[in-house]
């Protein structure tokens, strides 16, 4: 069988080749066009005046076009709130597009586009949480309210309480290949387009209401991301749009791709959000009852604004038993990008804020925070439910908690670490062992559904297409080896074919983790029908009973005869057997009201666990990772090589999110850190240098596709630990706790190291 | 506009193109080899790395007209018939996810294998860190990266 098995991307020839081609490799005509956004210099105002005879007169420049010369629907918005792909009025952030231009070259279309005369009336920016708060500018009505049990009463009676505030910064998804959409007109309207998003379908829905033509008019085809991470879901539209709305009025290719600071100045990113805490416990640490109050800047649209606020509560336990809580979310509007999808999907801010309670809790004992976080844990029969009442019966944190204390000798590094903290004033040395456990499954039920399209031809080759994207997780390759293991084939058989919404229709974005989950059942069942088809027809030529009929190493056995595959399948279609079909999946056992916050919005839980240490210059506040020891649950892992390089890269933008990675907006709105020259990502000195990351032995208890788990966000949270171990550090400083906000910058340590010392 | 003729890959070429033209404007569009990425425009992430003359040069922040005359090197004429070392190791240690950045990290791993070999130094792991601080990858946290270049070094 061809999963289980470690094989390298399925691009990787062509991308070490060079010859792997994204949006802005392909190939396009001499006149085609390209197109860039003039933008909003102020965060909030109304337009006075748009003067773009400068910009028409520029070189090169065919077309300048603002919201009134777009034929039919200007919304480039994934959620029923619209959002408008060119101002009309008003403007909401600094970057939102105003005016559109279409050129000769790339370059000229951005030159111009910096020559719009706009006067704006400018009004008062609300640009953070306490702004917000005060204008009452927000999504939904009011806050969002999920509890169990009678929190503030448990607090109350509680032995000991903590309470604290912590300030959690967004994240730039910082994709290397910026987003980019081509579009070329085809006959009779019709619009083919290339597009670098993890979303086809929405593409093609968006572009369809552009257009004023059904969605069967617009195919849109994906075959690789340089990235996506999230940023890709919804914030492709405006481009995919830009360039069909170009395409069909001067009837050229229409190309447009952002350069890295227009990325940063237009596109959304990870929700900041504020949480604060009171959490009431018993003298040996056990949570009683924990209130939280989460606060977040949506930006100025609603995008997926609501399922991230909602995510970030539903992770509010992360992994412990909390029989009285209380969430209050508050989804705030402001004059930023539209924060927006980021790896995790406010998974990560709600897990972060109970991972700060028990660091503090354990603080506030003395204990190491490591036996805090195992008393707390679920636990079979008395302490499995959730606050949303999903019971979590697939808990395997104890045993994974167990071996990963002794594969990173923990409890020697632990004394080992204090012992340096007594011997050394200034560098001060952080360990901090955290847990993950992430609900897989699109919290808006019916997006768990997937349909694949598979062909076997005449050859023996086999063609197979689902509706999830690549962007480098390797899903491509992963379905693949599902489709050579359902027919008994080697992987070279299958080919990968790009994502195309005219092969398989109505998808969902490849989100959620649920790429392969989704994908690999859907692309199973067509496989399946196929197979059954040809076992009926060899078992009815030998007269034996088609379920005895296997498929292996490239060879059907029926009877006492073993057929090499492409013989039968010649047979097969010379006795016109349909050797194509297509397949369909829907996650079973989902049942979710958001609204009430009640019910199984998780097929299963996901689980990690990492263990990190740091060292910190008390004098500087800059420190290093160490080291890290990982182990994940990836069920049965499909491919385990594919699944250690997503673990590796998450933990490594896990740490990046809460350490070195600062958006900084200034007091007009404008984003000052819109390049890698102010906003860091982690480089390779930045990772730890010892990084062990192991798979959890073990398969999924839910029927999924051979038992796997999703593995696309989870490990993101792993590196919660990088911050926690920076707290460590910092409270080997003096008594006071750390209260230590994300990103944890140096200078943000070095506020800490001051404040513990009192 | 200026006449630009350099060697690429082997084959002489030569464009009239602006003055401002950037190298990698110029191998992207005016040649068509598209393996040689723009990831920041602004020569950090290294995404756009080839060879000039044998050394490694962002060719986001290089003008065509200042590699008139220069032998380049890009992604796609690395491969002598088969695979480069260093592009087989980057394959077979899963040394790359998106692959955006790959190019560039082959280009800088290879330039830097071949400069620490002319100066008689070791390159260890530490060293490969340091050295890869100008290419950015966002997917692998690095790890299969660094292995990569190491295979890579023992077999160059």
């Amino acid at each position: 069988m061809s999963v289980s098995k470690p094989h390298p991307h399925d691009a990787a020839p062509l991308h070490v080749t060079g010859a792997a081609r994204y949006v802005d490799d392909i190939p396009t005509p001499a006149n085609s066009l390209h197109l860039a956004f003039g933008v909003s210099s102020i965060a909030n105002g109304h337009l006075k005046a748009v003067n773009l005879d400068a910009v028409l007169c520029a070189p090169g420049v065919k077309h300048v076009l603002t919201a009134g010369d777009l034929p039919f629907s200007n919304d480039v918005s994934p959620s029923p709130s619209p959002e408008p792909l060119l101002a009309e009025n008003t403007v909401h952030f600094v970057g939102q597009p105003i005016f559109l231009v279409v050129a000769d070259t790339h370059l000229n279309a951005r030159k111009a586009a910096r020559l719009g005369q706009i006067t704006y009336d400018e009004t008062d920016a609300i640009l953070t949480i306490d702004q917000a708060l005060a204008a009452d500018s927000r999504f939904e009505e009011g806050s969002r309210i999920y509890a169990t049990g009678d929190a503030r009463e448990a607090i109350e009676n509680a032995e000991k309480t903590v309470h604290s505030v912590i300030e959690i910064g967004g994240q730039e998804h910082f994709y290397l290949e910026g987003q980019v959409a081509l579009a070329f007109p085809q006959e009779g309207g019709d619009m083919v387009v290339h597009s670098s998003s993890q979303h086809p379908t929405e593409i093609q829905h968006k572009i369809a209401d552009a257009l004023g033509v059904p969605m069967h008019a617009v195919r849109c085809e994906v075959r690789r991301m340089g990235g996506g991470f999230g940023g890709k879901e919804s914030q492709g539209n405006a481009l995919a749009v830009s360039c069909a709305l170009a395409a069909k009025l001067t009837g050229r290719p229409c190309s447009m791709r952002y350069d890295r600071d227009d990325d940063f100045m237009i596109t959304g990113k990870r929700h900041d959000f504020r949480i604060a805490y009171t959490a009431g416990f018993s003298a040996d640490g056990r949570l009683q009852g924990v209130e939280f109050k989460q606060y977040t800047r949506c930006g100025w649209s609603m995008d997926l604004s609501l399922p991230v606020a909602d995510r970030a509560m539903l992770h509010a336990d992360n992994a412990y038993y909390i029989p009285n809580m209380r969430i209050e979310s508050h989804r705030l509007k402001t004059n930023t990008q539209s924060a927006t999808a980021f790896r995790g999907f406010g998974g990560p801010q709600g897990m972060l804020g109970i991972e700060r309670v028990l660091d503090h809790v354990a603080h506030a004992l003395g204990k190491d925070p490591v036996e805090i976080r195992k008393r707390n844990y679920y636990d079979p029969a008395a302490r499995q439910k959730t606050h949303y009442g999903q019971r979590v019966e697939d808990f395997i944190l104890h045993d994974m908690t167990a071996q990963l204390t002794e594969t990173s000798a923990y409890d020697d590094r632990r004394k080992s670490v204090a012992d340096w903290n007594i011997e050394n004033p200034i560098l001060k040395k952080g360990l901090a062992l955290t847990p993950v456990k992430f609900g897989i499954s699109f919290t808006l039920t019916h997006l768990n559904q997937a349909g694949a399209l598979v062909h076997v031809y005449q050859d023996g080759s086999i063609h197979m297409n689902h509706g999830g994207t690549e962007m480098g997780q390797g899903l491509f390759q992963k379905i693949a080896q599902v489709a050579a293991s359902r027919f008994g084939v080697a992987l070279d058989r299958v080919k990968i074919t790009a994502t195309d919404t005219g092969k398989v229709p109505n998808t969902s974005a490849t989100a959620a983790s649920s790429g392969s989950d989704l994908n690999g059942m859907a692309v199973r069942a067509a496989c399946d029908i196929i197979r059954d088809r040809l076992a009926a027809f060899v078992a009815d030529r030998a007269q034996v009973d088609p379920e005895k009929v296997s498929f292996d190493s490239g060879l059907i056995h029926v009877g006492g005869d073993s057929l090499p595959f492409e013989d039968v399948v010649k047979d097969a279609y010379m006795e016109r057997i349909s050797l194509s079909s297509t397949g369909f999946y829907k996650t079973p056992k989902l049942e979710w009201d958001r609204i009430k916050g009640q019910g199984r919005p998780f097929f299963y839980f996901a689980y990690g666990i990492a263990a990190t240490e740091v060292v910190v210059d008390t004098l500087t506040g800059e420190y290093r990772i160490l080291r890290a020891d990982i182990l994940h649950d990836c069920g049965a892992s499909l491919n385990p090589a594919l699944d250690i390089g997503q673990i590796e890269g998450g933990y490594v933008q896990g740490a990046g999110w809460l350490t070195t990675e600062e958006l900084w907006w200034d007091a007009k709105g404008r984003l000052q850190t819109h390049a890698p020259a102010t906003y860091k990502i982690p480089a390779c000195s930045d990772c730890p240098d010892i990084f062990n990351v192991a798979l959890w032995e073990g398969e999924n208890t839910e029927d999924t596709i051979y038992r796997s788990k999703a593995v696309g966000e989870p490990p993101l949270m792993l590196g919660i630990s990088a911050l926690l171990a920076l707290s460590d550090a910092v409270s080997a400083c003096g008594p006071g706790y750390p209260n230590l906000d994300a990103p944890a910058t140096p200078e943000r340590v070095l506020d800490a190291i001051e404040r513990v010392r009192g | 506009m200026s006449t630009v003729s350099m060697t690429v890959n082997g084959k002489v070429v030569a464009s009239v193109v602006e003055d401002r033209t950037l190298l990698v404007d110029f191998i992207r569009e005016h040649l068509r080899l598209t393996g040689t990425h723009v990831g920041c425009d602004t020569s950090q992430c290294g995404a756009c790395v080839v060879h000039v003359n044998g050394k490694a040069m962002k060719s986001c922040t290089m003008l065509a007209a200042a590699a008139d005359g220069a032998d380049v090197t890009t992604i796609e004429g690395v491969a002598n018939g088969d695979l480069h070392p260093m592009q087989k190791a980057f394959n077979d240690n899963h040394g790359l996810q998106c692959g955006f950045c790959t190019p560039g990290m082959i280009m800088s791993g290879i330039d830097m294998v071949n400069r620490y070999k002319a100066e008689g130094k070791t390159l260890d792991e530490a060293a490969i860190r340091a050295e890869l601080e100008g290419n950015i990858c966002r997917c692998t946290g690095y790890h299969n990266i660094v292995k990569s270049i190491q295979q890579a070094a023992g077999e160059m």
